[in-house]
C-alpha cells in the first residue's frame, strides 16, 4: 500500500460523493481501511474525474498493492482499451502484469480460472456485453461452481469486468444488458457502479473480494464526471445506496438508469411528488434491508432497467419485495424495462430505453 | 506475457504410425516407428505395470459396484491403462493434473483415496478431494473446460517463476469443442508449460472418430497451433509414458506445450447407462481386447525377466487389496449434511442464503420425530388419491 492511498482512505476531509454513504459504514468493507492519516503527506487533491477514469485509478492501485493482481483481455494492453480504462497500465506495470490475450472470451475467463486457482487475483474485461456469451459455459459451470464443488477449498478471485447497456449508439451487439443472465447463477456476485466514486471503490473491492465477481460497467456513463479524492472507498459494494429521499414512491435503479431515476424525480418533484431513489449497487447480493426499509416509508415502488422486462431482474425485485413488503404496499410494484425486443439500431434506441418520461407516465398508471 | 517474442517451434509433422516402444505381441520395437524414444528402464516399467494392474483392478471394482446400484455412475477406462497411467506418471510432486470424468484411475495413480475418488459418482458432492492437496483439478464433466484451466494454471506458475507443469487429459470429442483450441492456441502463444493429453478411445458415446474430425490424426492439431505433436500408440505405456515424459521436461525447462494424441480404445460401455451394441460390433471390441496395454507389458516384462511369478503374484494381491477396500468404502453409507448445501456458495456470507439454510433446518427437524413408515404410507395414499 502507498502512502498517497493512507493519506487519502483516512482522510476525514474526503468530500461524499453522489452515492455513498456516511464515512462510518464507507470503510468497512475495505481491507486498506485502517490506515491512519500520514502526517507528513500532502493534503489529498480534490480532483475531477469519470467512471472510465475512476476504473483506471482503481486497477492502477490494485496493481500496484498487490501483485498477485493480473489484468489481461482483448485489446487491454497498449491501446489501453476500446474505452480506455486499461489506459497507461500495460506502460506502467509490464507485460507481465497486463497483456493482449488472444482474441477468445471463454479462453479468456476459462484460463483466469486456472490462474486463480494458482493465487493470482486476474482482472479481465469482455469488450462489449454480448461478446462474454461466448464465455457463458467457463462462468456458470466452472467460475460460480468452484467454490461450491471443492468445499470451499479452492476460491476463485476473478473479476469480469463487462461495459454494458445502450445508450451509445452501439450497432448490434454492443447493447446488451444481460445482467439477469449472471444474478441467476449461484455463486457469482454482480455488481454495477453508478457514478465515479463507487466505479472506483466497488473495483477495488471486488478485486479483494474471494468471490468472482461480475462487474458490469454502464458504458453511456463512462465518461460522467464528479469530483472525487482518491483513493476513495464509499459503502461496501453489497449495501445499497438511497440517492434522494423522498416520501411517495421508491424507484429502484441500478447502473445506466439511476440517471435515469434522479431525472425522473426531479420532474416528479415539480408535479409535487416526492421520489425516493435508490441505487442497487449489488445486484447478487440483493440488499433487502435497504430496499425493503424505503419501501416500507413510501409503500409504492418502481423497478427500472434497460434489460427487457420479460424474466429482467425487475422480475426479481418485485417479487421478493411484494413478498417481504406486501402489507406496506399500496400499489403493486411497477417495472419499467426495455420492451421485449433485441437492442435496437442507432437511430431506434431512443424508443427502446427507459426515459425519466416512461417512468413518469408508468407513476401516473397508479391510482393515487 | 514474455517480451521477447518466442522463437515459432519447426512445425515437425507427426508420424502417421503411431509411436511404438513395444509391439502389440510384447517384443521391443526397433527403428522408425520409435521416433527416437527410448524405452524406460526395467524399474520404470515395472512400476507403471503394477500401476495399471491396481487401475485395472479398482475400474472392474468400480463398474461392479456401480451395477450393484452402489454409485450412481461410472465412466470406466478399462483399456485405456497405457494412456492414463503413462501419461499421469510423467509428471512430478508439483505438477497439476487437470482430468475428465473418465479418469479416476489416474487420479488412483496419484494417491487420491477411492472413497473420495468416488464420492461424485456415488452422489455425495461434486467433488470429493483437496485440489491442493494432490495438485488435481476436480474432474471436469463439461468437455474440454478444463484445458483451459491446466493453461491458466500453467501460465499462472510460469509468472510466479514455480516451475510447475500441467498436464490436461482430453477425449477426442472433446477436441471438437472451441474449449479445446483456445486452449491449444492460448498455450502457444503464452508458451504455457502444458502438456495436452487426448485420449482417442474412437467414440464419443456413441458417435465414432470419423464424424469428430478429418484430420489425419489429431495430433496435427499440434502444427497449426505451432506446437509439437505425437501420435502415440496409447496402449503402449511404455511409448505413452516416453513421449509424455519428454513433454513435461521440455515444458519445464520452458519449451512450451505439446499435444499428444494417444490411440486407444475404451472396452466397456460409455458409462452403466450406455448401450454400445447399438453403435459398435463385438467384433471391434474383441479385436481390442487382443491389443490389452497390461497384457502386452506383462509379456515384454516376464520375456525379460523383470517380472517373475512372485512379483506378479504380490501385485495381484495388493490389488485384490484395493478392490477390497473400495468395496469397504462404497458398502459404508456416507453421512451427510443437508445444511452443507448452503456453506460453500460464496466466500462471504449471505443473509438471504442463511434464511433458506434456516428454513432447511426447521423443516429436517420438524421431520425428525416422524416414523419412516408412517410419513411413506401417506405418501402413497396422497399419491393414489390423486390419481383416483
Ligand atoms: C460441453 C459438453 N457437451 C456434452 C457433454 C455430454 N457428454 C459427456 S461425455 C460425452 C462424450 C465425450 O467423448 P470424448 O471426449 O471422446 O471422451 P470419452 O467419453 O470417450 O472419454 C458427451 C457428449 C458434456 N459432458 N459436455
Ligand atoms: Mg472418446
Amino acid at each position: 500500500m502507498t502512502i498517497v492511498d493512507r493519506t487519502a482512505l483516512g482522510s476525514p476531509a474526503g468530500p461524499t460523493p453522489a452515492g455513498s454513504a456516511d464515512s462510518g459504514s464507507a470503510d468497512s468493507g475495505s481491507a486498506d481501511a485502517s490506515g491512519a492519516p500520514h502526517p507528513a503527506a500532502p493534503a489529498p487533491a480534490l480532483i475531477s474525474l469519470s467512471i472510465a477514469g475512476a476504473l483506471n485509478a482503481a486497477l492502477r492501485d490494485a496493481l500496484a498493492d498487490d501483485p498477485s493482481v493480473v489484468v489481461f483481455g482483448e485489446d487491454v494492453g497498449p491501446l489501453g482499451g476500446v474505452f480506455r480504462v486499461t489506459d497507461a497500465l500495460h506502460a506502467t506495470f509490464g507485460e507481465s502484469r497486463v497483456w493482449d490475450s488472444p482474441l477468445a472470451e471463454s479462453g479468456i475467463v476459462g484460463t483466469a480460472i486456472g490462474m486463480a486457482m494458482y493465487g493470482l487475483r486476474p482482472v479481465i474485461e469482455m469488450q462489449f456485453d454480448a461478446f462474454s456469451y461466448p464465455a457463458f459455459e467457463q462462468i456458470t459451470s466452472h467460475l460460480a461452481k468452484m467454490r461450491n464443488r471443492t468445499k470451499g477449498r479452492v476460491s476463485l478471485p476473478v473479476v469480469i469486468r463487462i461495459p454494458y447497456a445502450g445508450g451509445i449508439g452501439g450497432v448490434e451487439h454492443h447493447s446488451d444488458s444481460s445482467e439477469a443472465y449472471w444474478t441467476h447463477t449461484p455463486g457469482l456476485t454482480v455488481v454495477t457502479p453508478s457514478n465515479p466514486a463507487d466505479a472506483y471503490s466497488m473495483l477495488r473491492e471486488a478485486i479483494a473480494s474471494d468471490d468472482p465477481v461480475i462487474f458490469l460497467e454502464p458504458k453511456s456513463r463512462y465518461w460522467a464526471k464528479d469530483t472525487l479524492v482518491l483513493p476513495v472507498r464509499t459503502a461496501p459494494m453489497a449495501r445499497a445506496q438511497v440517492l434522494r429521499e423522498g416520501a411517495d414512491v421508491t424507484l429502484i435503479a441500478y447502473g445506466p438508469t439511476v440517471k435515469t431515476a434522479l431525472e425522473a424525480a426531479a420532474l416528479a418533484e415539480l408535479e409535487g411528488l416526492s421520489v425516493e431513489v435508490v441505487d442497487l449497487r449489488s445486484l447478487s447480493p440483493f440488499d433487502d434491508e435497504t430496499v425493503g426499509a424505503s419501501v416500507q416509508k413510501t409503500g409504492r415502488a418502481a423497478v427500472i432497467h434497460e434489460a427487457a422486462q420479460f424474466g429482467g431482474y425487475g422480475a426479481e425485485v418485485a417479487a421478493r419485495v411484494t413478498e417481504r413488503q406486501f402489507f406496506h404496499l399500496q400499489a403493486p410494484i411497477l417495472r419499467i424495462a426495455g420492451f421485449d425486443v433485441p437492442f435496437p439500431s442507432p437511430k431506434q434506441e431512443e424508443h427502446y430505453l427507459p426515459t425519466a418520461e416512461r417512468v413518469l407516465a408508468a407513476l401516473d398508471t397508479w391510482e393515487w | 506475457m514474455n517480451d521477447v517474442v518466442a522463437a515459432r517451434a519447426e512445425p515437425v509433422r507427426p508420424t502417421l504410425k503411431p509411436i511404438r516402444l513395444i509391439d502389440e505381441k510384447g517384443a521391443p520395437v526397433k527403428g522408425a516407428e520409435r521416433a527416437g524414444f527410448t524405452l524406460p528402464s526395467p524399474e520404470v516399467l515395472l512400476g507403471l505395470y503394477r500401476r495399471m494392474v491396481m487401475a485395472r483392478r479398482f475400474d472392474v471394482q468400480v463398474t461392479a459396484l456401480t451395477r450393484q446400484g452402489r454409485l450412481a455412475t461410472y465412466p470406466s477406462a478399462l483399456g485405456q491403462e497405457g494412456c492414463e497411467i503413462g501419461a499421469v506418471s510423467s509428471l512430478g510432486e508439483n505438477d497439476w493434473l487437470f482430468p475428465t470424468y473418465r479418469d479416476s484411475v489416474a487420479l488412483l495413480t496419484r494417491g487420491v483415496p477411492p472413497v473420495q475418488i468416488l464420492s461424485s459418482f456415488r452422489g455425495e458432492w461434486h467433488m470429493g478431494f483437496d485440489p491442493y492437496e494432490h495438485r488435481i483439478s476436480p474432474q471436469a464433466t463439461p468437455l474440454a473446460t478444463q484445458a483451459l484451466h491446466a493453461v491458466g494454471l500453467a501460465t499462472g506458475a510460469k509468472l510466479k517463476g514455480d516451475e510447475v507443469v500441467a498436464l490436461t487429459l482430453l477425449g477426442d470429442g472433446a477436441t471438437s469443442e472451441g474449449d479445446a483450441h483456445e486452449a491449444f492456441n492460448f498455450a502457444s502463444v503464452w508458451q504455457a508449460p502444458v502438456v495436452f493429453v487426448v485420449q482417442n478411445n474412437g467414440y464419443a458415446i456413441s458417435v465414432p472418430f470419423s464424424k469428430q474430425s478429418h484430420a489425419r490424426t489429431l495430433a496435427d492439431h499440434a502444427i497449426g497451433y505451432g506446437m509439437p505433436g505425437y501420435f502415440v500408440d496409447g496402449n503402449d505405456v511404455a511409448a505413452m509414458y516416453a513421449v509424455t515424459s519428454a513433454a513435461v521436461q521440455n515444458a519445464r525447462a520452458g519449451g512450451g506445450p505439446t499435444l499428444i494424441e494417444g490411440l486407444t480404445y475404451r472396452i466397456e460401455s460409455h458409462t452403466n447407462s450406455d448401450d454400445p451394441t447399438r453403435y459398435r460390433s463385438p467384433h471391434e471390441v474383441a479385436q481390442w481386447r487382443q491389443r490389452d496395454p497390461i497384457a502386452r507389458l506383462e509379456t515384454y516384462l516376464r520375456a525379460s525377466g523383470a517380472l517373475s511369478d512372485a512379483l506378479f503374484d504380490e501385485i495381484a494381491a495388493a490389488a485384490e487389496q484395493l478392490a477390497a477396500a473400495t468395496r469397504d468404502a462404497m458398502n459404508t453409507e456416507p453421512v451427510l449434511d443437508p445444511l452443507e448445501l448452503f456453506d460453500h456458495v460464496y466466500a462471504t456470507e449471505r443473509p438471504a442464503l442463511r434464511e433458506q439454510r434456516e428454513y432447511l433446518a426447521r423443516e429436517l427437524a420438524a421431520a425428525e420425530p416422524a416414523p419412516a413408515d408412517v410419513s411413506s404410507t401417506e405418501s402413497i395414499s396422497t399419491a393414489s388419491g390423486s390419481i383416483a
